[in-house]
């Protein structure tokens, strides 16, 4: 499993919406041996020690151009200046990191992201589409703004996607998980598996619906992190067992049942 | 001056070139080829940064702090960003000294690379306990004592900052142990000379400095403390300027060799902390932003050196100029 550190240009930043942000860079080896759920620590300044740390971002998207994309919110100081960032300016990236999501089992699947959650969910349903799987996707935003302009590149990719907002502005009126509750998969599917990103509260009561209709469920968390590369032990996350996971190195993709939920 | 680590590209080390100057550096009774060391609790257990670093060009690595049984380590969050540097309260997670000898010790002695073990513990005895079972790992370069724990025996004062328990600590891990034993100071004193001759007194082969800097960090939004433990050890740039001043000082009381750790992120920093009186230098912080910064800093120095003629790092160390 190699990792690499490199700068790389940034070859294409798009304003997704007033405050959400897609980079493209070109980074063929990183591109090359991603795979979905992994994600990149992203250098958001060139000049000083403020800020120090890199910022982790999912991969949102590679092609076989070496193209990669980031999707994220800009938040502080970090996605402030990240934002910023001119194409054709040349940035570090560390990658790519941690353990993705398990593809290989199961031949139906339920995508669910909600908010910045989405980022990884569009990697994923290509894979799962180059395997010749149909995924069933939910995607979910507090209002349509911050939906509809990401919808294309899932529906691109022949899947059918299930939209839903917090205010109803766009799509269903609600939450990821009323739609969820409404799922089926069929009955002779071999193993299903529901794949989930988004806010704590949400991927709890995702867990929470898998447990009730005995499905597994993979889930995407997030930690604050300094190294990513499972140097420093700082993005524990408690597990069920006892003890803590590392995020950036055990994760952050993880089985749902694994983690220590207080549900 | 250029700053040295652009990210990799800068200070690509020629081969054979860097035979010019003679970098090697004397810890007590171990010889090291450079005097860049990785900083514990910052570089895993090196495999972690094999991707990025060639380990065969750094003098050591020190591997994360050992206690005596496993330990868990504080909730989450664990680290958080400050201005220039950072906080972290990992809470001294390890996996105890038994599966350290049995899981890490074997891919660690193969590595070509000189293996320094930094160990932790809440009493005097762990601490000897400690040091006895690593006496019996023959490839063990070194031992290095964190210092900076509490001492459960002594309402939690931490040894680091009593000149007599520091030096018990140190008195007793030498005692027992095969390798040279390096004491780590923590700045968390009034006077770190003072603690640097109790514990150089007491046996210590050499003094590394500093530990982390104790602060603590406020999230106004949520009125509430940014680390789960509420305080953490500061690292990174923003601490340099101290841990230059206690090396500076340490390297004054002293005659053991001192290691200079705090902030080092380029070989220019490296420069100082030599030229400030240490022996060799440490890496940590560095590691998690730019995980090349250790060779980079290594070759930094070399390619220094050359272009200002200097033929041995022996001829730089402590030669600041103070008029
Ligand atoms: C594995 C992983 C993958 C991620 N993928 C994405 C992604 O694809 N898209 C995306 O937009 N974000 C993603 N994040 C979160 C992203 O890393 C943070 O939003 C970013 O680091 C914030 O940096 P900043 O300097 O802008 O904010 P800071 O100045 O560090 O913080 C500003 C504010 O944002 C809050 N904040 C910081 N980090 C987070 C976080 N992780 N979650 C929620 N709030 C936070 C802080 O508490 C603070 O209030 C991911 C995080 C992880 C661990
Ligand atoms: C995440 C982290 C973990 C650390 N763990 C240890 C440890 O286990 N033992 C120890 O002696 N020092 C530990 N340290 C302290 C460093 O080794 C070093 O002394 C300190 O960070 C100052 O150097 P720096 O500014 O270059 O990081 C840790 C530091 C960090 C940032
Ligand atoms: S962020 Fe450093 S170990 Fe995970």
């Amino acid at each position: 499993m190699s990792q690499f550190q490199q700068n790389v240009e940034l070859i294409r930043t798009e304003s997704m919406t007033r405050d959400v942000v897609r980079l493209t860079f070109h980074a063929p080896d990183i591109a090359a041996t991603a795979h979905p759920g992994q994600f990149i620590m992203v250098q958001t300044t060139t000049t000083g020690n403020d800020p120090l740390l890199r910022r982790p971002f999912s991969i949102h998207q590679v092609n076989n151009n070496g193209a990669l994309q980031i999707l994220f919110k800009v938040l502080g100081r970090g996605t402030e200046l990240l934002a910023k960032r001119q194409e054709g300016e040349f940035v570090s990236l560390l990658g790519p990191l941690g353990k993705g999501f398990t593809l290989d089992n199961g031949d139906a699947s339920c995508l669910i992201g909600g908010g910045m959650g989405i980022a990884p969910m569009l990697f994923l349903a290509h894979s799962l589409r180059r395997q010749g799987k149909t995924p069933t996707v939910i995607l979910g935003a507090r209002t349509g703004d911050e939906l509809v302009p990401l919808l294309a590149d899932f529906q691109q990719l022949g899947v059918v996607v299930q939209a839903v907002t917090n205010d109803g502005s766009f799509g269903s009126h609600g939450f990821v998980t009323d739609i969820f509750k409404d799922i089926h998969f069929p009955a002779h599917s071999i193993n299903p598996i529901v794949y989930t990103c988004g806010p704590r509260p949400m991927m709890a009561a995702i867990f929470l619906q898998c447990q009730h209709k005995n499905l597994s469920c993979q889930v995407s968390m997030e930690t604050t992190m300094a190294c990513g590369i499972g140097a420093c032990l700082g993005c524990a996350i408690p597990l069920k067992s006892g003890g803590y996971a590392h995020v950036c190195a055990d994760g952050p993709v993880f089985s749902a049942k694994d983690l220590l939920w207080n549900l | 001056m250029e700053p040295v680590t652009v990210d990799g590209k800068a200070f690509a080390p020629r081969e054979g070139n860097s035979s010019q100057v003679d970098l090697r550096v004397n810890i007590g009774s171990l010889q090291l080829q450079n005097p860049v060391m990785t900083a514990s609790g910052t570089f895993g257990y090196a495999r972690e940064f094999e991707d990025f670093v060639n380990l065969q060009r750094l003098g050591a690595v020190v591997v994360k702090g050992i206690s005596l049984s496993p330990r868990a380590g504080n909730p989450p969050p664990r680290v958080v960003e400050t201005a220039c540097g950072m906080l972290n309260a990992i809470g001294l997670e390890n996996v105890g000294v038994e599966r350290f000898i049995s899981d890490k010790m074997p891919n660690l002695s193969v590595l070509g690379v000189p293996v320094i073990v930094n160990i932790l513990g809440d009493s005097v005895e762990e601490y000897q306990e400690i040091a006895r079972r690593l006496a019996e790992v023959e490839s063990i370069a070194a031992i290095e004592v964190n210092i900076s724990c509490p001492n459960v025996k002594k309402g939690g004062v931490a040894f680091g900052t009593d000149p007599q328990m520091a030096a018990a600590v140190t008195q007793a891990v030498k005692g027992v142990s095969r390798a040279p034993v390096i004491v780590k100071l923590s700045p968390n004193v009034t006077d770190i000379s003072l603690m640097a001759r109790a514990v150089a007194e007491a046996g210590a082969d050499a003094v590394s400095l500093i530990n982390t800097l104790i602060g603590m960090a406020i999230d106004l939004p949520t009125r509430r403390p940014r680390l789960a433990n509420v305080i953490g050890g500061l690292s990174g740039p923003a601490i340099k300027p101290v841990a230059l001043r206690m090396v500076y000082q340490v390297a004054q009381t002293v005659s053991i060799p001192v290691i200079g750790v705090g902030g080092i992120a380029s070989a220019d920093d490296a420069l100082e902390f030599l030229l400030a009186g240490a022996s060799a230098v440490q890496v940590g912080t560095a590691n998690l932003v730019n995980p090349r910064t250790s060779e980079e800093v290594v070759a930094g120095i070399s390619a220094y050196f050359r272009q200002h003629h200097i033929a041995s790092v022996r001829d730089w160390i402590g030669a600041l100029q103070v008029s």
